[in-house]
């Protein structure tokens, strides 16, 4: 048996799903921020006339860019659901002492995908 | 009740000694079919280690202060049925997460409690003796609010649960919250004002990301999850008020 | 900026956002289906002056929004001092909301013809 000399008790409660919804909305919320000032650059691209932008909208057409955008689009709708599941948890009021809204963490991801493969069908 | 038989004949117990540097020891004690991890400390420390240093008290779960890390989960240790939790006949048995450790088993809870005040939880009475009794009626929504909280007796396990706690020292942690929750719905405290203030303040209800780690592993029931959001919206409410001055 | 109006901040910027978003996703579906070259962009994104208010709105309320919940990251996840986290994150705003803008204007109509 090991004689570890560091405890750092690991936390064996985070499986249960109200943390995986946390740890969903918080990297989604990370992705989308770092995302953005790109994204804004990008469509800033129109200042320097529309070959400029024209040229990057070639590159995007990249399957690879488009299958990191279909990512993005699920990645905004995450962040969006998990987002409104905690706005109803902190205004509406409980139903019972543990209606942390569980259910809307199960549709949230079923809704952002759904989000993800409607857009990533109009651009294959 | 059924009884059931143990997976192994014995137990093999990973306790932690020393203080923040320290390291597991390993003991064996017999596996027994009614056993609670409380019973394999007091084992341990009456038959193998006499220097093993841990906390109880009642040993029938109503004080709180047996509570230690099990297999990585903050828990009574004397509600908690070795069987319940053992993995192949294995044991891991730790302080709780958050506290610094005074000695193997045992951590100090002064920042836990200290919190709990300055999260607002100081009762302000608004009568004297000569004054009567102001009555209060337990049918009243803000009361029930009031008594769904009120049975905390401060064993730490939620704040030992908690993540955020963990990654900030300067949150005040689930129990302190719920503990304001309960005097701001309690008719009779006198400064609902300074305890909103208190409990909305850096470290305060703003830093729970409702993991909901506290509502699960409470093990008097109580949903710290549930009181922090009532804060939240009565700290919404308010600044929403005050937006008018 | 006390702590509980940043929280208001972080919660009443979040109901906005909502619609918001919810709106700019159904913009991208159908940006994406009707063609995608700049020309076929821009004469949508400068047909009406709905478009600079919608995202210009847009763009505001998320330089709001992402630094105060970046800010939590942060704070709890690296080991950087509070002042400079909030510092940091300050700066990020400001970011957001200059080349938020910067962008609004350059497909609205600012943009070279």
């Amino acid at each position: 048996m090991s004689d570890a000399t560091v405890s750092r008790p690991r936390n064996a409660s985070r499986n249960h799903r109200s943390y995986a919804a946390f740890i969903g909305h918080r990297l989604s919320g990370v992705a989308l921020a770092v995302f953005l000032p790109f994204h804004f650059l990008a469509l800033g691209l129109a200042l320097e006339g529309r070959a400029a932008l024209d040229g990057f909208l070639a590159y995007a057409e990249n399957p690879l860019v488009k299958f990191g955008e279909f990512g993005l689009v699920i990645l905004l709708g995450l962040h969006l659901f998990f987002g409104i599941r905690l706005l109803v948890v902190e205004l509406l009021p409980w139903r019972g002492d543990d209606d942390d809204r569980a259910g809307i963490i199960g549709w949230g991801v079923a809704l952002a995908v759904a989000l993800g493969l409607v857009f990533l069908w109009g651009v294959i | 009740m059924t009884e059931i038989k143990p997976e192994t004949d014995t137990l093999e117990v990973r306790i932690w000694r020393g203080r923040d540097d320290g390291r597991f020891e390993t003991y064996e004690v017999p596996a027994r079919e009614n056993q609670t991890v409380l019973d394999v400390v007091s084992e341990v420390q009456r038959h193998h280690e006499p220097a093993l240093a841990y906390r109880f008290s009642c040993r029938v779960g109503v004080c709180g202060s047996c509570a230690m890390t099990v297999n990585g989960r903050p828990r009574w240790t004397c509600r908690t049925h070795v069987q319940k939790v053992a993995r192949e006949g294995a044991l891991t048995i730790e302080p709780l997460r958050s506290m610094p450790r005074i000695k193997d088993l045992a951590t100090d809870m002064s920042d836990f409690f200290d919190k709990w005040h300055r999260a607002g939880g100081r009762f302000e009475g608004t009568r004297t003796r000569h004054d009567p009794i102001q009555p209060v009626d337990p049918e009243s929504r803000a009361r029930k609010t009031a008594n769904a909280g009120i049975e905390c007796i401060n064993c730490a396990v939620c704040y030992a649960a908690c993540d955020v706690v963990a990654w900030d020292d300067d949150y005040v942690g689930p129990a302190a919250l719920n503990r304001a929750w309960t005097l701001l719905n309690d008719e009779k405290h006198g400064d609902r004002r300074g305890t909103l203030d208190a409990a909305t303040a850096a470290g305060g209800c703003g830093s729970c990301h409702t993991q909901g780690s506290c509502m699960k592993s409470c093990p008097v029931g109580i949903s710290p999850t549930r009181s922090i959001a009532g804060i939240k919206r009565m700290s919404l409410l308010d600044f929403l008020n005050m937006r008018g001055q | 900026m006390t702590e509980a109006r940043l929280f208001a901040l972080q919660r009443l910027s979040a109901m906005v956002l909502a619609p918001l978003v919810l709106v700019h996703v159904v913009v991208i579906i159908y940006a994406t289906r009707s063609g995608l070259s700049a020309d076929a962009l821009l004469e949508r994104t400068t047909s009406s002056f709905l478009w600079p208010l919608f995202y210009g709105l847009f763009v505001v309320v998320a330089a709001i929004h992402a630094p105060i919940g970046l800010r939590n990251v942060l704070r709890e996840w690296t080991p950087l001092p509070r002042r400079g986290v909030d510092g940091a994150v300050a700066v990020f705003a400001l970011v957001l909301l200059a080349l938020g803008l910067r962008a609004v204007w350059a497909v609205t109509g600012g943009g070279v013809p």
